[in-house]
């Protein structure tokens, strides 16, 4: 395991935000987690990522029990996080947004041929469908950016990525776009924390998957030992859903 | 899903591209006056109709360049005009009735102006205030500094007799001087206004400033995020908007040889307008130091031109509006073209 949370939690004032949550990601693997509003993911992955800290359990990153300092820290350690909100500017081009707060220099300047050299190499590697790097950021589809924020994740050395709901705004086709480069990323070595609330696209990519509700976990799963039905189920709370069900029933 | 048989690199045709230039439309604009004003006036097209026209496009081309790396960055500065004539009051002043060299009084000037900056770029960055209203504060200020001083120094609203200060012929050659080109004499103030505009191009195009100074304008938050220094980035911009404003104000202080107390004012806008003429968009994060400076050659322009035509000059602000909202219409085509998202 890369990363490690055993028993973690947290609390803001009086609220249980999250409580007793264990999970992990080893390289090449894909976690997801999987909840849904209001379940804990957003504050799950705050603590991973190094935005806030644990005050219960403990987050073990190789095995070395640690606590964050903050999302410079996490990213020191090799942990990326790609938020949904992405760091992108619209307007500037992909080579430009790709190197942006980190640009290769050359003497004073800013290595600008390398910038674009690279940029198309990375994406490329990652099967990244771009046509051109010169073209500003915001005429890429969604689907697009966040494969862009992916590959220049992976590009400066993170070992884990954590995906904030990277599928939620996107439309069929573009989801599976990107849950395409998760794979990719997973293959090439790297550990994957993916968050989303929805089974039909963790189940394809995932390997482990863990199930928040209210704050805690509902449990922790193989692939082997679970199906889609299953997770669905588990997610929204199968009583809930029988329930809901039975409300909509006509009379 | 390889790259190089992509059937979409079609649609992205060489007119599309050329059209995300920010210059393309100031370029447009600078062949068509050109054409217009040469072809009903000789003395126009002549080198010392050039000449002539390019002089105040100099002066407000610096000024200009530097508005339009700030804009980039999301910002305004409206105290810039006034900033100039600050600049040209001290040197003059410090010269004239405290007996300071022509040099160290310029120094002087550039010490105050810098200050302006700082104080302008720190209060905007702490504060988080539109920089519309920081810098029209300090606008307010100055204008009433510049003017309250001067009074009661002078008891007139204005300072000269610089001709008469030591070591004036050494700057008044670097900064007013003239040179000879082929037979015609022009303003060295060119030279300055193209090095301004090489060394704004390349920082915007060639170096990690620039790369920040784009990010800061078009999503400062996100750039925030992924480590760019956005305060310092933007502090730099509103002093290099001041050093601009010290240069010209010491260019036009050593070649009138004294200054009015209320020059510079209204000109803030005139800086603004040719930046958005050559490209660059109010809300920031795009634009051009060349656009910039070619949209301050149609001021030049305009300007004369309709002086060679026997005009009256009050078609100029006719044509300043004119420009500025063609510009605007333009610069809006293309911030939809560029935020388009494709699905």
């Amino acid at each position: 395991m890369i990363l490690e949370t055993r028993g973690i939690g947290k609390t803001f004032g009086s609220v249980l935000a999250l409580r007793d949550v264990s999970m992990g990601v080893a390289a090449g693997q894909v976690t997801c987690v999987l909840g849904d509003n209001g379940a804990g993911k957003s504050t799950l992955i705050k603590i991973l990522s190094g935005v806030h800290q644990h005050d219960a359990g403990s987050y073990l990153v190789d095995g070395q029990e640690v606590r964050l300092s903050s999302p410079r820290d996490a990213l020191d350690r090799g942990i990326a996080t790609v938020y949904q909100d992405l760091a992108m500017i619209p307007l500037m081009s992909v080579w430009r947004n790709f190197f942006l707060g980190s640009e290769p220099r050359k003497g004073l300047a800013f290595d600008v041929a390398k910038a674009r050299r690279v940029a198309r190499e990375e994406l490329r590697a990652m099967g990244i469908d771009i046509r051109d790097v010169d073209q500003p950021v915001g005429t890429l589809s969604g689907g697009e950016r966040q494969s862009v924020a992916i590959a220049r994740a992976v590009h400066f050395g993170a070992r884990v990525l954590i995906l904030d709901e990277p599928t939620s705004a996107l439309g069929v086709k573009q989801a599976g776009v990107v849950l395409r480069y998760i794979a990719r990323a997973r293959d090439r070595g790297l550990g994957v924390v993916f968050i989303t609330h929805n089974p039909h696209h963790a189940y394809p990519v995932g390997d482990r998957f863990l199930l928040l509700n209210r704050g805690t976990s509902v449990g922790e799963y193989a692939k082997a030992d679970i199906t889609t039905q299953e997770l669905t189920a588990l997610m929204a709370g199968g009583a809930e859903l029988e329930e809901l069900a039975h409300e909509l029933e006509r009379e | 899903m390889t790259m190089t048989a992509d059937e979409r690199v079609a649609d992205v045709g060489m007119a599309r591209r050329l059209l995300i230039r920010p210059e393309l439309g100031a370029v447009v604009g600078l062949v068509v006056v050109f054409v217009f004003f040469s072809a009903q006036s000789p003395v126009f097209r002549s080198p010392a109709g050039i000449a002539n026209w390019l002089d105040p496009a100099a002066t407000l081309g610096i000024m200009a360049v530097a508005v339009a790396l700030l804009m980039i960055g999301g910002e305004f500065d409206l105290s810039a005009g006034v900033l100039t004539g600050t600049s040209g009051l001290i040197l003059v002043t410090l010269a004239t009735r405290f007996g300071f060299n022509v040099w160290l009084a310029m120094l002087a000037g550039l010490v105050v102006a810098l200050a302006v900056g700082l104080a302008n770029g720190l209060i905007v960055t702490r504060t988080r205030l539109p920089s519309f209203i920081v810098t029209l504060g300090t606008f307010l200020m100055l204008q009433g500094v510049n003017l309250g001083v001067t009074k009661a120094i002078t008891g007139t609203v204005q300072v000269s007799g610089l001709r008469r200060a030591e070591g004036f012929e050494g700057a008044s050659a670097v900064l007013a001087g003239t040179i000879e080109i082929g037979g015609t004499s022009f303003r060295i103030a060119i030279l300055w206004w193209i090095l301004v505009t090489a060394v704004a191009t390349w920082v915007l195009m060639r170096s990690r400033a620039g790369n920040w100074i784009f990010a800061v304008g078009g999503n400062e938050q996100a750039a925030r995020a992924v480590g760019v220094p956005a305060a310092r980035t933007k502090i730099a911009l509103f002093m290099t908007t001041a050093f601009a404003a010290w240069l010209v104000g010491s260019i036009l202080a050593l070649r009138y040889t004294s200054v009015q107390a209320n020059i510079g004012i209204g000109q803030e806008f005139i800086y603004i307008i040719a930046a958005v003429i050559g490209g660059c968009l109010l809300t920031g994060g795009y634009g051009s130091a060349i656009g910039a400076a070619i949209g301050a050659v149609i001021f030049g322009m305009a300007d004369k031109g309709i002086v060679f035509l026997g005009w009256d000059a009050d078609w100029f602000k006719f044509f300043l509006g004119g420009m500025l909202l063609l510009a605007t219409l333009a610069n809006r085509l293309v911030r939809r073209y560029a935020e388009e998202v494709k699905h």
